[in-house]
Protein backbone atom coordinates (compact mmCIF):
# COMPACT_ATOMS: atom_id res chain seq x y z
CA UNK A 1 0.00 0.00 0.00
CA UNK A 2 1.19 3.19 -0.83
CA UNK A 3 2.33 5.40 2.23
CA UNK A 4 2.07 9.46 2.41
CA UNK A 5 1.25 11.95 5.18
CA UNK A 6 -2.47 12.37 4.80
CA UNK A 7 -2.92 8.71 5.46
CA UNK A 8 -0.27 8.77 8.22
CA UNK A 9 -1.66 12.27 9.87
CA UNK A 10 -4.88 10.03 10.37
CA UNK A 11 -3.12 7.79 12.43
CA UNK A 12 -2.99 7.78 16.24
CA UNK A 13 -0.18 9.03 17.72
CA UNK A 14 1.15 6.54 20.27
CA UNK A 15 4.00 8.50 21.48
CA UNK A 16 3.23 11.64 23.49
CA UNK A 17 5.05 14.73 23.72
CA UNK A 18 6.66 15.22 27.25
CA UNK A 19 8.81 12.59 27.38
CA UNK A 20 12.40 14.18 28.22
CA UNK A 21 14.75 13.42 25.16
CA UNK A 22 17.13 16.31 23.86
CA UNK A 23 15.96 18.27 22.33
CA UNK A 24 16.51 17.95 17.73
CA UNK A 25 16.43 14.17 19.31
CA UNK A 26 15.72 11.87 15.78
CA UNK A 27 15.11 8.39 17.79
CA UNK A 28 12.27 9.82 19.39
CA UNK A 29 10.70 11.00 15.92
CA UNK A 30 11.92 7.28 14.95
CA UNK A 31 9.78 5.99 17.79
CA UNK A 32 6.84 8.42 16.61
CA UNK A 33 6.93 7.16 13.17
CA UNK A 34 7.49 3.29 13.74
CA UNK A 35 4.53 3.76 16.14
CA UNK A 36 1.88 5.31 13.64
CA UNK A 37 2.39 2.53 11.43
CA UNK A 38 2.71 -0.31 13.96
CA UNK A 39 -0.72 1.19 15.57
CA UNK A 40 -1.97 0.52 18.78
CA UNK A 41 -2.58 -3.53 18.80
CA UNK A 42 1.49 -3.06 19.69
CA UNK A 43 3.21 -4.69 22.85
CA UNK A 44 6.62 -2.81 22.69
CA UNK A 45 9.90 -4.27 25.00
CA UNK A 46 12.84 -1.80 25.23
CA UNK A 47 16.62 -2.35 25.93
CA UNK A 48 17.60 0.08 28.18
CA UNK A 49 18.74 3.30 26.38
CA UNK A 50 18.60 6.94 25.34
CA UNK A 51 14.74 5.89 24.36
CA UNK A 52 14.05 3.74 27.43
CA UNK A 53 15.07 5.98 29.85
CA UNK A 54 13.53 9.07 28.35
CA UNK A 55 10.00 7.67 27.27
CA UNK A 56 9.39 5.87 30.79
CA UNK A 57 10.66 8.56 33.40
CA UNK A 58 8.81 6.99 36.56
CA UNK A 59 5.89 7.98 37.09
CA UNK A 60 5.20 8.86 33.77
CA UNK A 61 5.34 7.09 30.54
CA UNK A 62 5.31 8.47 26.88
CA UNK A 63 3.75 5.07 25.17
CA UNK A 64 0.16 4.62 24.86
CA UNK A 65 0.31 1.09 23.86
CA UNK A 66 2.02 -1.95 26.67
CA UNK A 67 5.38 -1.04 27.61
CA UNK A 68 7.98 -3.42 28.87
CA UNK A 69 11.67 -2.70 30.15
CA UNK A 70 13.68 -5.44 31.33
CA UNK A 71 17.31 -5.07 31.36
CA UNK A 72 19.96 -3.73 28.47
CA UNK A 73 20.79 -7.28 27.25
CA UNK A 74 17.80 -8.91 26.81
CA UNK A 75 15.20 -6.83 24.89
CA UNK A 76 14.57 -9.63 22.56
CA UNK A 77 14.25 -12.37 24.71
CA UNK A 78 11.58 -10.62 26.70
CA UNK A 79 9.52 -10.23 23.84
CA UNK A 80 10.01 -13.24 22.26
CA UNK A 81 8.65 -14.80 25.43
CA UNK A 82 5.42 -12.73 25.90
CA UNK A 83 4.90 -13.55 21.87
CA UNK A 84 5.42 -17.57 23.30
CA UNK A 85 2.58 -16.48 25.83
CA UNK A 86 0.59 -15.17 23.65
CA UNK A 87 0.75 -17.68 20.99
CA UNK A 88 0.35 -20.51 23.61
CA UNK A 89 -2.60 -18.34 25.75
CA UNK A 90 -4.54 -18.03 21.80
CA UNK A 91 -4.19 -21.91 21.36
CA UNK A 92 -5.54 -22.51 24.83
CA UNK A 93 -8.18 -20.03 23.96
CA UNK A 94 -7.35 -18.19 27.33
CA UNK A 95 -7.58 -14.60 26.02
CA UNK A 96 -9.68 -12.53 27.54
CA UNK A 97 -9.91 -9.88 24.93
CA UNK A 98 -9.66 -11.52 20.90
CA UNK A 99 -7.68 -9.25 18.54
CA UNK A 100 -7.11 -10.09 14.98
CA UNK A 101 -3.55 -9.07 15.54
CA UNK A 102 -0.59 -8.48 17.88
CA UNK A 103 2.44 -6.89 16.71
CA UNK A 104 5.32 -7.94 18.75
CA UNK A 105 8.17 -4.61 18.46
CA UNK A 106 11.55 -4.97 20.23
CA UNK A 107 13.45 -1.65 20.46
CA UNK A 108 17.36 -1.67 21.56
CA UNK A 109 19.73 1.29 20.36
CA UNK A 110 23.04 0.04 18.96
CA UNK A 111 24.89 -0.42 22.14
CA UNK A 112 21.68 -2.78 23.09
CA UNK A 113 21.51 -4.52 19.97
CA UNK A 114 25.15 -4.03 18.45
CA UNK A 115 26.60 -5.10 21.59
CA UNK A 116 24.94 -6.09 24.46
CA UNK A 117 22.38 -7.55 23.24
CA UNK A 118 23.62 -9.29 20.67
CA UNK A 119 23.28 -12.84 21.83
CA UNK A 120 19.74 -12.66 22.76
CA UNK A 121 18.74 -10.97 19.55
CA UNK A 122 20.85 -13.80 17.58
CA UNK A 123 18.86 -16.40 19.52
CA UNK A 124 15.36 -14.97 19.27
CA UNK A 125 15.73 -14.47 15.30
CA UNK A 126 17.00 -18.03 14.96
CA UNK A 127 14.28 -19.55 16.78
CA UNK A 128 11.71 -17.54 13.95
CA UNK A 129 9.30 -15.86 17.12
CA UNK A 130 6.74 -13.31 14.79
CA UNK A 131 8.54 -10.16 16.42
CA UNK A 132 9.78 -7.39 14.95
CA UNK A 133 13.48 -6.07 16.49
CA UNK A 134 14.14 -2.21 15.50
CA UNK A 135 17.27 -0.95 16.27
CA UNK A 136 18.13 2.88 16.32
CA UNK A 137 21.56 3.52 15.44
CA UNK A 138 23.24 6.84 17.30
CA UNK A 139 26.64 5.20 16.53
CA UNK A 140 27.59 4.91 20.40
CA UNK A 141 26.63 4.66 23.81
CA UNK A 142 25.09 8.41 23.87
CA UNK A 143 23.05 7.75 27.00
CA UNK A 144 25.78 6.99 29.30
CA UNK A 145 28.08 9.28 27.86
CA UNK A 146 28.89 9.12 24.47
CA UNK A 147 31.53 5.78 24.93
CA UNK A 148 32.44 3.92 22.23
CA UNK A 149 30.34 1.07 20.80
CA UNK A 150 30.16 -1.85 17.68
CA UNK A 151 28.66 0.75 15.70
CA UNK A 152 30.90 3.60 15.95
CA UNK A 153 32.64 4.55 12.96
CA UNK A 154 36.26 5.27 12.34
CA UNK A 155 37.60 8.06 13.21
CA UNK A 156 35.21 9.27 15.53
CA UNK A 157 35.66 10.83 18.64
CA UNK A 158 34.08 9.36 22.00
CA UNK A 159 34.81 9.68 25.04
CA UNK A 160 36.10 6.09 25.44
CA UNK A 161 38.08 6.80 22.39
CA UNK A 162 39.10 10.12 22.36
CA UNK A 163 40.45 12.74 19.71
CA UNK A 164 44.33 14.03 20.87
CA UNK A 165 47.54 13.85 20.56
CA UNK A 166 48.33 10.27 20.22
CA UNK A 167 44.99 8.80 18.89
CA UNK A 168 42.71 10.03 16.51
CA UNK A 169 39.30 8.54 17.42
CA UNK A 170 38.09 5.40 17.25
CA UNK A 171 40.77 2.86 14.88
CA UNK A 172 38.22 0.53 13.87
CA UNK A 173 35.51 0.53 11.38
CA UNK A 174 31.88 -0.02 12.30
CA UNK A 175 30.42 -3.50 12.78
CA UNK A 176 27.94 -4.69 9.92
CA UNK A 177 24.87 -5.58 12.32
CA UNK A 178 22.73 -5.37 8.96
CA UNK A 179 24.38 -8.06 7.35
CA UNK A 180 24.52 -10.41 10.11
CA UNK A 181 20.86 -10.27 10.31
CA UNK A 182 20.61 -11.29 7.09
CA UNK A 183 23.18 -14.23 7.57
CA UNK A 184 20.24 -15.54 10.05
CA UNK A 185 18.09 -16.67 7.23
CA UNK A 186 15.45 -14.70 8.85
CA UNK A 187 12.10 -13.50 6.50
CA UNK A 188 12.58 -9.60 6.46
CA UNK A 189 15.44 -7.14 6.71
CA UNK A 190 15.98 -3.73 6.11
CA UNK A 191 17.87 -0.44 6.57
CA UNK A 192 16.28 2.99 6.76
CA UNK A 193 16.12 6.24 8.56
CA UNK A 194 13.96 8.70 9.70
CA UNK A 195 14.39 11.23 7.38
CA UNK A 196 13.30 8.41 4.73
CA UNK A 197 9.51 8.80 6.46
CA UNK A 198 7.90 6.94 3.42
CA UNK A 199 10.23 4.25 2.96
CA UNK A 200 10.34 3.98 6.90
CA UNK A 201 6.54 3.88 6.97
CA UNK A 202 6.65 1.28 4.01
CA UNK A 203 9.42 -0.89 5.59
CA UNK A 204 7.96 -1.06 9.47
CA UNK A 205 4.15 -2.46 6.96
CA UNK A 206 6.28 -4.89 5.70
CA UNK A 207 8.46 -6.44 8.46
CA UNK A 208 4.89 -6.65 10.48
CA UNK A 209 3.29 -8.50 7.79
CA UNK A 210 5.74 -11.57 7.43
CA UNK A 211 5.18 -14.16 9.37
CA UNK A 212 8.30 -14.85 11.72
CA UNK A 213 11.34 -12.38 12.87
CA UNK A 214 12.11 -9.26 10.91
CA UNK A 215 14.38 -6.51 11.74
CA UNK A 216 15.12 -2.87 10.80
CA UNK A 217 18.41 -1.43 11.64
CA UNK A 218 17.64 2.85 11.69
CA UNK A 219 20.28 5.64 11.38
CA UNK A 220 19.75 8.22 14.13
CA UNK A 221 21.83 11.47 13.64
CA UNK A 222 22.38 12.21 17.64
CA UNK A 223 23.11 16.28 18.25
CA UNK A 224 24.43 15.66 21.73
CA UNK A 225 26.89 12.63 20.54
CA UNK A 226 27.43 13.62 16.85
CA UNK A 227 28.11 17.51 18.01
CA UNK A 228 25.96 19.47 15.45
CA UNK A 229 23.28 21.99 15.57
CA UNK A 230 19.77 20.26 16.81
CA UNK A 231 17.62 21.67 13.56
CA UNK A 232 20.05 19.58 11.06
CA UNK A 233 19.75 16.40 12.37
CA UNK A 234 17.16 15.18 9.54
CA UNK A 235 19.28 16.33 7.37
CA UNK A 236 22.43 14.63 8.06
CA UNK A 237 20.17 11.26 8.18
CA UNK A 238 19.60 12.30 4.77
CA UNK A 239 23.41 13.05 3.45
CA UNK A 240 24.55 9.67 5.24
CA UNK A 241 22.05 8.12 2.47
CA UNK A 242 23.09 10.23 -0.35
CA UNK A 243 27.17 9.34 0.45
CA UNK A 244 26.73 5.39 0.84
CA UNK A 245 27.36 5.58 4.16
CA UNK A 246 23.56 4.24 5.36
CA UNK A 247 22.51 2.54 2.09
CA UNK A 248 18.80 2.16 2.26
CA UNK A 249 18.50 -1.81 1.05
CA UNK A 250 15.81 -3.91 2.22
CA UNK A 251 16.13 -8.37 2.10
CA UNK A 252 13.46 -10.29 1.85
CA UNK A 253 13.95 -14.20 2.02
CA UNK A 254 17.56 -13.50 1.10
CA UNK A 255 17.16 -11.58 -1.92
CA UNK A 256 18.35 -8.23 -1.72
CA UNK A 257 16.76 -4.58 -2.70
CA UNK A 258 18.79 -1.66 -2.71
CA UNK A 259 15.93 1.06 -2.80
CA UNK A 260 17.75 4.27 -3.22
CA UNK A 261 20.83 4.37 -5.26
CA UNK A 262 22.19 8.01 -5.40
CA UNK A 263 23.13 9.47 -8.28
CA UNK A 264 25.90 11.12 -8.11
CA UNK A 265 27.01 10.06 -4.28
CA UNK A 266 28.29 13.15 -1.78
CA UNK A 267 31.88 12.65 -0.70
CA UNK A 268 31.69 11.48 2.73
CA UNK A 269 33.31 14.54 4.04
CA UNK A 270 30.22 16.42 3.48
CA UNK A 271 28.78 14.62 5.78
CA UNK A 272 31.50 14.16 7.97
CA UNK A 273 32.45 18.25 8.27
CA UNK A 274 29.35 18.87 9.74
CA UNK A 275 29.36 16.80 12.92
CA UNK A 276 32.32 17.91 15.67
CA UNK A 277 33.11 14.07 16.46
CA UNK A 278 34.81 14.06 13.22
CA UNK A 279 36.62 17.82 13.86
CA UNK A 280 39.76 16.37 14.22
CA UNK A 281 39.95 14.42 11.28
CA UNK A 282 40.11 17.70 9.09
CA UNK A 283 43.55 18.92 10.94
CA UNK A 284 46.59 18.17 8.86
CA UNK A 285 47.95 15.08 8.51
CA UNK A 286 45.09 12.87 9.49
CA UNK A 287 44.03 12.75 5.20
CA UNK A 288 44.37 9.45 5.74
CA UNK A 289 41.76 8.44 7.75
CA UNK A 290 39.23 10.51 5.50
CA UNK A 291 40.53 8.74 2.56
CA UNK A 292 40.37 5.16 4.74
CA UNK A 293 36.42 6.02 5.32
CA UNK A 294 35.79 7.03 2.20
CA UNK A 295 37.36 3.86 0.71
CA UNK A 296 35.73 1.57 3.27
CA UNK A 297 32.05 3.00 2.40
CA UNK A 298 32.98 2.64 -1.28
CA UNK A 299 33.82 -0.86 -0.77
CA UNK A 300 30.77 -1.54 1.52
CA UNK A 301 28.57 0.18 -1.27
CA UNK A 302 30.39 -1.83 -4.17
CA UNK A 303 29.55 -5.16 -2.00
CA UNK A 304 25.93 -4.19 -1.87
CA UNK A 305 25.77 -3.98 -5.52
CA UNK A 306 27.02 -7.18 -6.04
CA UNK A 307 24.69 -8.64 -3.93
CA UNK A 308 21.90 -7.56 -4.95
CA UNK A 309 22.59 -8.49 -8.89
CA UNK A 310 23.55 -11.79 -7.71
CA UNK A 311 20.56 -12.33 -5.48
CA UNK A 312 18.35 -11.12 -8.14
CA UNK A 313 20.29 -13.11 -11.18
CA UNK B 1 -0.02 16.33 37.38
CA UNK B 2 2.63 16.68 39.64
CA UNK B 3 4.67 13.96 41.79
CA UNK B 4 2.57 11.40 43.31
CA UNK B 5 3.15 10.52 47.00
CA UNK B 6 4.27 7.29 47.69
CA UNK B 7 0.36 5.75 48.81
CA UNK B 8 -0.43 5.85 44.90
CA UNK B 9 2.46 4.25 43.60
CA UNK B 10 2.08 0.66 42.06
CA UNK B 11 4.21 -2.12 43.13
CA UNK B 12 7.08 -3.27 40.21
CA UNK B 13 7.35 0.25 38.53
CA UNK B 14 4.18 -0.26 36.60
CA UNK B 15 2.62 2.67 35.32
CA UNK B 16 -1.24 2.32 34.87
CA UNK B 17 -1.99 5.61 33.10
CA UNK B 18 -0.72 5.08 29.64
CA UNK B 19 0.38 8.38 27.99
CA UNK B 20 0.60 10.58 30.78
CA UNK B 21 3.87 11.91 30.02
CA UNK B 22 1.06 13.99 27.79
CA UNK B 23 0.80 16.01 31.63
CA UNK B 24 5.02 17.19 31.93
CA UNK B 25 5.66 20.05 30.20
CA UNK B 26 9.21 20.29 28.24
CA UNK B 27 8.07 23.42 26.69
CA UNK B 28 10.47 25.20 29.39
CA UNK B 29 13.22 23.91 27.64
CA UNK B 30 13.65 26.25 25.01
CA UNK B 31 16.11 29.56 23.76
CA UNK B 32 14.12 29.54 20.56
CA UNK B 33 10.39 29.23 19.72
CA UNK B 34 9.16 28.27 15.66
CA UNK B 35 6.58 30.91 15.20
CA UNK B 36 3.89 30.01 12.87
CA UNK B 37 3.50 32.73 9.70
CA UNK B 38 -0.11 30.34 8.39
CA UNK B 39 -0.16 32.58 5.10
CA UNK B 40 2.94 30.73 3.69
CA UNK B 41 2.13 26.97 5.23
CA UNK B 42 1.50 24.51 2.39
CA UNK B 43 -0.05 21.99 4.74
CA UNK B 44 2.21 19.26 4.16
CA UNK B 45 2.70 17.65 7.36
CA UNK B 46 6.75 17.98 7.11
CA UNK B 47 7.00 19.75 10.20
CA UNK B 48 4.52 17.66 11.70
CA UNK B 49 6.37 14.14 10.51
CA UNK B 50 9.60 14.87 11.46
CA UNK B 51 8.73 16.61 15.07
CA UNK B 52 10.18 14.37 17.38
CA UNK B 53 7.92 15.67 20.53
CA UNK B 54 4.84 15.56 18.53
CA UNK B 55 4.94 19.70 19.39
CA UNK B 56 2.85 20.33 15.65
CA UNK B 57 -0.81 20.71 16.38
CA UNK B 58 -2.76 19.11 13.52
CA UNK B 59 -6.22 19.17 12.19
CA UNK B 60 -7.35 15.87 11.38
CA UNK B 61 -11.28 16.33 11.36
CA UNK B 62 -11.49 16.59 7.34
CA UNK B 63 -10.14 14.57 4.70
CA UNK B 64 -6.73 16.80 4.30
CA UNK B 65 -4.96 17.34 7.69
CA UNK B 66 -4.20 20.83 8.49
CA UNK B 67 -1.59 22.73 10.03
CA UNK B 68 -2.70 24.60 13.24
CA UNK B 69 0.46 25.63 15.03
CA UNK B 70 2.70 24.37 17.87
CA UNK B 71 2.16 23.14 20.96
CA UNK B 72 3.79 25.31 23.32
CA UNK B 73 4.01 23.10 26.44
CA UNK B 74 5.91 20.53 24.43
CA UNK B 75 8.17 22.04 22.13
CA UNK B 76 11.76 22.51 22.86
CA UNK B 77 12.95 24.57 20.22
CA UNK B 78 14.70 22.36 18.37
CA UNK B 79 14.31 24.00 14.68
CA UNK B 80 14.23 20.37 12.77
CA UNK B 81 10.20 21.91 11.70
CA UNK B 82 11.76 25.16 10.38
CA UNK B 83 14.57 23.84 8.77
CA UNK B 84 12.73 21.12 6.61
CA UNK B 85 10.24 23.43 6.09
CA UNK B 86 9.89 22.94 2.57
CA UNK B 87 8.47 26.73 1.44
CA UNK B 88 11.51 28.23 3.53
CA UNK B 89 13.56 27.05 0.22
CA UNK B 90 11.79 29.59 -1.64
CA UNK B 91 12.39 31.98 0.75
CA UNK B 92 8.80 32.25 2.68
CA UNK B 93 9.26 29.44 5.62
CA UNK B 94 6.13 29.04 6.99
CA UNK B 95 8.13 28.17 10.54
CA UNK B 96 10.58 31.16 12.09
CA UNK B 97 12.43 29.90 14.80
CA UNK B 98 11.92 33.89 17.10
CA UNK B 99 13.99 34.01 20.25
CA UNK B 100 11.75 33.50 23.38
CA UNK B 101 12.11 36.07 25.88
CA UNK B 102 9.36 37.29 28.22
Amino acid sequence: MAVNLKTLAHNENLLTGGHRACAGCTGANILRQLMLTAGPDTVVGSATGCMEVVTTIFPYTAWKTSFIHSAFENSAATVSGVETAYRALKKRGELPVEREKINFIAIGGDGGTYDIGLQSLSGAMERGHNMLYVCYDNEAYMNTGIQRSGATPLGAHTSTAPAGTVKQGKEQNRKDLTSIMVAHNIPYVAQTTPYHWRDLATKVEKALAVDGPAFINILMPCPVGWHFDTAIGQDLAREAVESNFWPLFEVEDGVYKVNHKPKDPTPMTVWMEKQGRFKHLFRPGNEHLLEASQQWVDLQWKRLLRLEESTNG
Amino acid sequence: MSFLPNSQLHTGGIIREAGNAFDYKTGDWRTFVPEFIEDNCIHCMFCWIYCPDDAIAIDTSGPKPVMKGIIDGHCKGCGICAHECPPAKKGKSALVMVREEK
